[in-house]
Formats: C-alpha cells, structure tokens, sequence
C-alpha cells in the first residue's frame, strides 16, 4: 500500500480556471521533491494532500484514509507540512507553546508534549529561544520554529514547502541533516523547492509540475537529464549538470562530489 | 566620486544587548552594484535600513558615526527626505504593499503621487515600470490576491518608480522561483548601468558572482571584508565566516582549478574554462 495515493485529481479556487489537472501518484518512502515554476500547482497540491484543501474530482488517500472525509486536525499524525509562509501557520506568542500545541492535540500528556517540543526546538537548534514571541524572531527564525511544530508530532510524512528561503548557509545544513534524519526514519519527506542544487543533493525522486499537470516524474539522475522537458517546465538542471552540458558530458551529475570524483578518477 | 560614505557607524537597537552594526566605515562608488553577503544576526538587513534612514529615525536605539548620501546626511534628515533619494524593498513584500490601494497599479502610483510628478510623466513611468517587472497584465488585480512572486516585483516596481539614485534591496527574490530571481536580477543590473547604485542582499550567491562589481562580507556585525567579488569569494575562511561560496567556486577549489590571478572562478563560464585547459577534451563523453 502507498502511503499517499492520488488517483485522477483535479482542483480549481475558481470555476474556469482549473489548477490542477489529471493528477495520478503513488508515494512511497523515497524522499520526493516537486519543482516546477510558481503558478505550477505546487502548493496547491501539497494543501490538498495535508486535506486542506479537498478535491473538486478525484480522490486523495493518505494511508489509505480518504482526505474527502478526514481533516486536516485528524490527519495531524500521519501528516505535517511546513507552510512557506511561517506566518501562515505560526499562532501562538511563545515558541514552547506554539510547538507543544501539536503533541498536546495528539492526546499526548503535558509532561510527554512538553519533552517533544523541547527535543524538536533543539533539533532546530532554537533551544535558547524557547521563551520568546515568534513575532520577534526573524523570518528565518519563525520557519525554524515551524519545522519544529511539525517534527514535534512526529507524522510519517513530512512536507517541506521551500524550507531554505531565507536560510543562511548554517541554518541550510542545519535543514538538510534534518531531512536526512527523517529519511532515514523511514518517513516519507517530501519538499516543494526551486533550488536544484539542494534538490538534487537530496531528493531521490523528482516530479516535475507544469500548469497544473506532471510533465515528469521519476529518480533524479533520469529527470534532471531531460533537457527538453525541463525548459518546458522553465526550470533549469542542476550547476553541476550545466556544467557538464556545457562541457559536453553526457552523463548526468546531481552533486558535487560526482562531478569533482569523476574528474579525479579520470 | 562617492555615492555613499559611511563613517564609525555603530548601532543598537532599543531592546538589542549587543551592537547590531559595530564601526562600519566604507564607501561606494556611484553606478557600484553592490552584493552584501553574510550568516544571519551579520547586520545586513540593520545596514540596509540605516541606508535610508530607518535607523535609527524609525527604530530609535543608540546610533553612532554617519551617512552621507551625497551631501545629505541621513541623521539630519527625515525618511521622507531621504527616501527621495533612497529606495528601499524589504525581504518580505508583506511589509512593503501600502494596504491603501485596490489594484496594482494604484499601488506603483500611490508612491509618485508623494513625489508630485505631473499626471503623464507618471503613467509612462507605472508603465514602463510594471513592464520591467512583468506585471503588467496584473496590473488591475489586488495587490494581495496576486502570487508572492508578483507581489515582490510589485514592492520592487513600486519603488524603482520613484527613481532613487540608491536603490537598496533586502533579499528581493527570495519568494521568486529560478526565472523570476534571473529576470529581477537583469532588471536590476539593467538600470545599474544607468548610474544607478545598487545594494542587494542575498544569499544567492551564484546571481551575486554574476551580477555585482563588488562583495561587502558581514559578520557579526562587522566589516570583514570589502573588495571585487573575485576576491572575497575565493577566501578559503568563505564557511567558517557562514557563507556559503559560489557553487562553481567551491568545485573549483575543490579541484585546485585557478586562473592566471591565482582567483577560483567564479562563473560557470569560467570554471569550464580551466577544466577544458587541465584537462583538455581527453574526458571521456
């Protein structure tokens, strides 16, 4: 059984303008990013797979609970998602209070709540915050904050919408090594991001959105190596992968380290 | 001839325990495009709003040493006085959309209308300007029902209207996806041609190696370093400062690859060239 199974979704905000068009997915526990350009869909399917959002046709299943007739509040421990925008999920006026809220709505006794929102503000490295206002932290401090909530109840799926905007570099490893942890948790992570560098780095699938539809969909070297398909989606590969285009290698890279290991083994 | 001179600046904001600018003294050139760089609590988003006079005129907090934009000195000044010839776009547009006006366009008029332009000079500007951004064809939709991406070229547009000879951005393509950030990016260095001065913060590094003439490297709020981007990205102590260093840098050092200046490149251009000058065409394809 797939742990999200979406089968024939379509969805529009307004009669006439449809959003999302035929989509079909199975997801399972390899780490998946979505990209595509803002206006793809992007967003707007991963509020519809958190039940946010419910489908116009079709139907979205997440460990095989209908999302038609399960809320969000009620998917809370199969599901997180980070939002984009911290302000859109932060409301409480203390960090201890905004991320225990999670593991207190899942029935978790105070002390047991209390014990996860302080271990998840560690791993955030926000412990010295604990007491402030998030309203007083920065942007970049209250998306810290929101990937706290959501480890705090622990979900086995996990939803990242562009963790890394406005991260500096520390804060960048500090994301990736979470995601990495939660992979090999065995959760199924999955991220909405325009850096391909970071993408590729990390993800081991790709899908490739483009006005409302999937125009790819597969592991990453095979994605990131369809040239045409990504100027359609007007997306460009990886640095690594334009450079050996541009070097008229015709193998793909999505890091680094390849591209650096295969000049050293030359 | 300097644009902008900044001496012994040190700042605290009310609440703050320690400076959040501490002794920045430099000067940028008029026409300069300028990349601020550096980890977050460096100062960048405090110097950005000391630029136009939001510190300490807004902020309050304890504000020492100067700016001098031209002539103008910002301590002497109002913001209002200053913003005729500073611009400032905020990291999020939220903050930046006046919440006064219905549609786009009124929200790009809404800021002349202060400067007293006469009516058509303002309809070829909000015009031209809105074309620049790519939001044209939005330009009779509410401000806050457009896509984030088009409401940060919107606080952008709204801002180059008004034709500051300073023009101060504070992360402004961080909402965009890849083809936004490109397009915001040669709007800008465009306009940086005409004598425009440009300050950007960002962590985009790779847009950064492109576009700027000049790199200031902040840490703690501190000038650490100041100089042609060639040189401060190819500082090995890049990391250890909390920036991470042009991706194509990074591999080039990382395989010992420099130019006839002992600089990494910084360009991908750049890096193609020395691989291809290593290593001749003798990789395999």
């Amino acid at each position: 059984m797939a742990k999200i199974s979406v089968n024939d979704l379509f969805f529009h905000y307004n009669k006439g303008t449809p959003v999302l068009k035929n989509i079909n997915l199975k997801l399972n526990n390899s780490s998946t990013a979505i990209i595509g350009q803002n206006g793809a869909g992007k967003t707007t399917l991963v509020k519809l797979l958190k039940s946010l959002l419910k489908p116009i046709a079709g139907n979205i299943y997440i460990n095989e609970l209908n999302t038609k007739e399960h809320s969000a509040a009620s998917l809370a421990s199969e599901i997180g998602l980070v939002f984009q925008n911290p302000s859109d999920q932060i409301f409480n006026n203390n960090v201890l209070e905004e991320v225990k809220f999670g593991p207190l709505n899942l029935d978790y006794d105070k002390a047991k709540a209390e014990e996860l929102a302080v271990e998840s503000i560690q791993r955030v490295g926000m412990e010295d915050m604990i007491d402030e206002n998030p309203y007083d932290l920065s942007l970049s401090e209250r998306k810290l904050v929101t990937i706290a909530s959501i480890l705090a109840m622990d979900p086995e799926i996990i939803i990242f919408d562009e963790p890394t905007i406005g991260q500096d570099y520390e804060n960048i490893k500090l994301i990736k090594n979470i995601i990495k942890n939660e992979v090999k948790d065995g959760k199924l992570v999955l991220t909405i991001n325009h850096d391909m560098d970071f993408v590729a780095e990390l993800f081991d699938r790709i899908i490739v959105m483009n006005r409302g539809e999937v125009l790819a969909d597969g592991p990453a070297e095979k994605v990131f190596s369809k040239r045409k398909i990504l100027e359609k989606a007007h997306l460009e590969p990886p640095s690594v992968q334009k450079l050996s285009n541009d070097l008229g290698i015709e193998k793909t890279f999505l890091t680094k380290k390849d591209f650096i290991n295969y000049f050293n083994s030359l | 001839m300097s644009k902008v001179i900044i001496k012994n600046l040190s700042y605290q904001y009310p609440l703050g325990d320690e400076n959040a600018l501490e002794d920045i003294s430099l000067k940028i050139n008029k026409g300069d495009f300028l990349g601020i760089v550096g980890p977050n609590k460096a100062g960048k988003s405090t110097l950005c709003k000391s630029l136009v006079g939001l510190v300490p005129h807004f902020y309050n907090g304890d504000f020492s040493g100067e700016i001098l934009i031209d002539d103008l000195n910002t301590k002497n000044h109002s913001i209002s006085q200053i913003s005729l010839k500073v611009g400032l776009v905020f990291q999020n547009p939220f903050n930046q959309i006046s919440g006064a006006k219905l549609t786009v366009y009124d929200e790009v008029a809404f800021g002349l209308e202060n400067i007293g332009l006469p009516r058509e000079k303002m309809i070829e500007r909000i015009d031209y300007y809105l074309k620049l951004m790519d939001i044209y064809d939005q330009r009779a939709s509410n401000p806050f029902e457009i896509s984030g991406g088009q409401m940060q070229r919107l606080a952008i547009a709204s801002i180059m209207a008004r034709e500051p000879d300073v023009f101060v951005l504070d992360e402004p393509t961080s909402q965009l996806d890849p083809q936004g950030s490109k397009e915001v990016f040669n709007a800008i260095h465009k306009l940086s041609q005409k004598d425009l001065t440009v300050i950007i913060v960002s962590q985009k590094m790779e847009r950064l190696a492109k576009y700027t003439d000049n790199i200031l490297l902040l840490n703690q709020g501190r000038v650490i370093d100041y100089d042609k981007k060639e040189k401060i990205f190819a500082r090995d102590d890049l990391e250890e400062l909390g920036v991470r260093p042009p991706i194509y840098t990074e591999i080039a050092r990382k395989m010992n690859l420099k130019n006839d200046k002992s600089y990494y490149p910084i360009n991908r251009k750049k890096l193609t060239d020395l691989v291809v000058k290593k290593y001749g065409q003798n990789f395999s394809k």
